[in-house]
């Protein structure tokens, strides 16, 4: 959108934006590339600065069982969990949007879970689901090892799906909700004096006129489970038991801090950048320009 | 409401119900795991009624967290990076909305494209730049050959240095380098009318005065949209202090609730454990059960 009506100076608007450009700069720009310079270096082991190595970083984790592993464990995670966080909001949203009685005092019972840290949430699910302590302690006095996440992987990735979706769930419901007001009541009307039921109507109407609503959540639920879940991993699994809830986060961070492997951190980076350019590419290619009803 | 359907309405309350009362279970189990002593929150099966002991260990978890410092760091970092965020994007979007200038385009999409790429994924070498935060421009004079230059005329070796690990500044500013607040402005100084700008230029104010008595009164509501938003992710923060504050004494309160499970297979003391994640989960939660109406505006407005 141009301005006709804007301002004229040579050097202050240079001097407004500088602050900004300074930070990206440093903090994203500059790192950015610096993953790129050692996703294709290795240090050398005396010193003596990094040698180039073409694509032998990307080979070598390509070429890793460990790392696919954690693709297939990353993508289990981030398709459960949109697809629970998702559903349980759009279900939620048709029902609010009903306008029943106290339907604003509804909207706080449900959007406080957003301001919950994963820290804090991940520790309270790790108490909830403890084999000792939490909700299945008494299963496991009757029938031992029944439910053990810090054994069973399978356990621990539904945990972690459950935590994850339960964060999800009060942003996506904002969104809905939101999307749902915005349909024009007497479109609603006319339906409904044509004699359509409300769950008629729902099927219909709104969920339709929902699509890009709801594509936009898919990819930000994607992009947000793929890359925001350090912590809820971190505190309840540690990417355990045996690799079995190693999301690509966690591997990344785990080889660069841990295993001091700075080049391949780097290449798994850039694999993962990749992935998330990808689904914003899409975003904006095809949700944002191809699904306006309105 | 379109029609009367009584038994359509008491489904729905009874399935709103269940959710509400679906989302609040877990937050509940730790409420009342927080009121037991030890061996009551071992028992089995797990008590779903609260005990006695809640302040005791409040207390005890305030105590051993340290929390008195840690919930410090966490306020400045969280007001640090809300303000900064606020005044670096009103600035920028005020500059790329109403002056007409070359490089507009070009810094625009600049700062449009970190938009892309969240601080996770590039974490390993964020880090490295905030163990020395000049290294960047380091690089770029020894490229260009000034640090022999200078060297090779005054016999000064220049070496940038400015270490940001344990410091607020490595804590705020990396939180800080994202387009959000600027997309945010950018959208609302777009539906500011042109008439506005032609009056305030006829009356003789400078951009300056204008940004500080028309723009800033104005904006009151985005602002505090993005405020609410921001200080919610800056003190939910966790990855990027944990790394950032390798001393214990400097870390934040998140960080400090994860060093509360003992790692390994000792049995975690549960009724510490989750009265220190009540306590460190509850100034986000009040920011947005307090400011509700601007938490949801942000939060459709930055769309993340």
């Amino acid at each position: 959108m141009e301005r006709r009506a804007t301002f004229r100076s040579p050097l202050l608007p240079w001097l407004l934006v500088l602050p900004q450009l300074l930070i990206i700069f440093v903090f994203f720009y500059w790192p950015t590339g610096e993953a790129f310079h050692w996703a294709f270096t290795l240090e050398q082991p005396w010193g003596g600065g990094r040698q180039w190595v073409g694509w032998q970083n990307f080979q070598e984790i390509f070429g890793s069982a460990a790392y696919w592993s954690s693709v297939r464990v990353s993508l289990v995670y981030a398709f459960g969990t949109s697809a629970v966080a998702i559903l349980v909001a759009l279900l939620l949203a048709l029902f609010i949007d009903r306008e029943v009685r106290g339907s604003r005092g509804w909207r706080v019972a449900l959007i406080w879970p957003y301001a919950i840290a994963a820290p804090a949430i991940g520790m309270i699910f790790r108490f909830v689901f403890d084999p000792r302590a939490g909700v299945f302690s008494a299963l496991n006095a009757v029938w031992p090892s029944a439910w053990d996440p810090a054994l069973n992987g399978t356990h621990a990735m539904l945990m972690l799906i459950l935590a994850g979706a339960w964060q999800l769930i009060a942003y996506n419901f904002v969104f809905f909700l939101a999307g749902l007001q915005s349909i024009p009541r007497p479109l609603i009307e006319a339906a409904a004096m044509d004699g359509a039921g409300p769950l008629r109507r729902m099927r219909d109407i709104q969920i339709p006129l929902l699509a890009p609503t709801f594509f936009f959540l898919v990819v930000i639920n994607l992009t947000d489970s793929f890359t925001n879940s350090f912590g809820l991993v971190d505190i309840m699994t540690a990417g355990g038991p045996a690799r079995a809830t190693e999301i690509m986060v966690y591997k990344i961070y785990a080889d660069g801090f841990k295993g001091l492997d700075y080049s391949g951190a780097a290449a798994q980076s850039i694999v993962l950048m990749g992935l998330v350019i990808l689904l914003t590419v899409i975003q904006f290619r095809f949700v944002e320009r191809k699904m306006h009803y309105r | 409401m379109v029609e009367r359907r009584p038994w359509l309405d008491v489904v729905t309350h009874v399935l709103l119900l269940l959710s509400a009362v679906a989302l609040l279970v877990p937050v509940w189990l730790a409420l009342v795991a927080a009121t037991q002593d030890v061996a009551g929150v071992n028992s089995v099966p797990i008590h779903w009624l609260p005990g006695s002991h809640l302040t005791e260990n409040l207390a005890e978890a305030w105590q051993r967290g340290g929390f008195a410092t840690r919930f410090t760091t966490s306020l400045i970092v969280a007001v640090g990076v809300t303000l900064g965020k606020i005044v670096l994007a009103m600035l920028a979007a005020f500059a790329i909305v109403f002056f007409q200038w070359r490089a507009r385009v070009l810094v625009f999409w600049a700062i449009f494209i970190t938009l892309m790429l969240p601080l996770e994924v590039r974490i390993v070498p964020t880090y490295a730049v905030a163990a020395n935060a000049l290294a960047p421009f380091q690089a770029i004079l020894d490229a260009i050959g000034l640090t022999a230059l200078i060297q090779a005329v005054s016999g000064i070796h220049v070496a940038l240095e400015w270490r940001l690990l344990n410091s607020y500044p490595g804590l705020i500013l990396p939180l800080i380098a994202t387009a959000t607040g600027t997309f945010l402005y950018r959208q609302f100084f777009l539906t500011i009318p042109e008439e506005l700008v032609e009056a305030a230029k006829m009356d003789g104010a400078g951009p300056l005065r204008f940004l500080a008595d028309v723009l800033v009164p104005l904006s009151r509501t985005t602002m505090a949209a993005l405020a609410t938003i921001m200080f919610v992710y800056a003190w939910n923060q966790y990855l990027w202090p944990l790394l950032v504050t390798t001393e214990p004494e400097r870390s934040t309160v998140m960080v400090e609730l994860s060093r509360m499970v003992p790692r390994g297979d000792g049995l975690p003391e549960w009724n510490i454990v989750m009265a220190g994640a009540l306590l460190a989960m509850l100034p986000p939660l009040a920011v947005v059960v307090l400011m509700q109406r601007w938490f949801v505006r942000g939060l459709v407005q930055t769309e993340k």
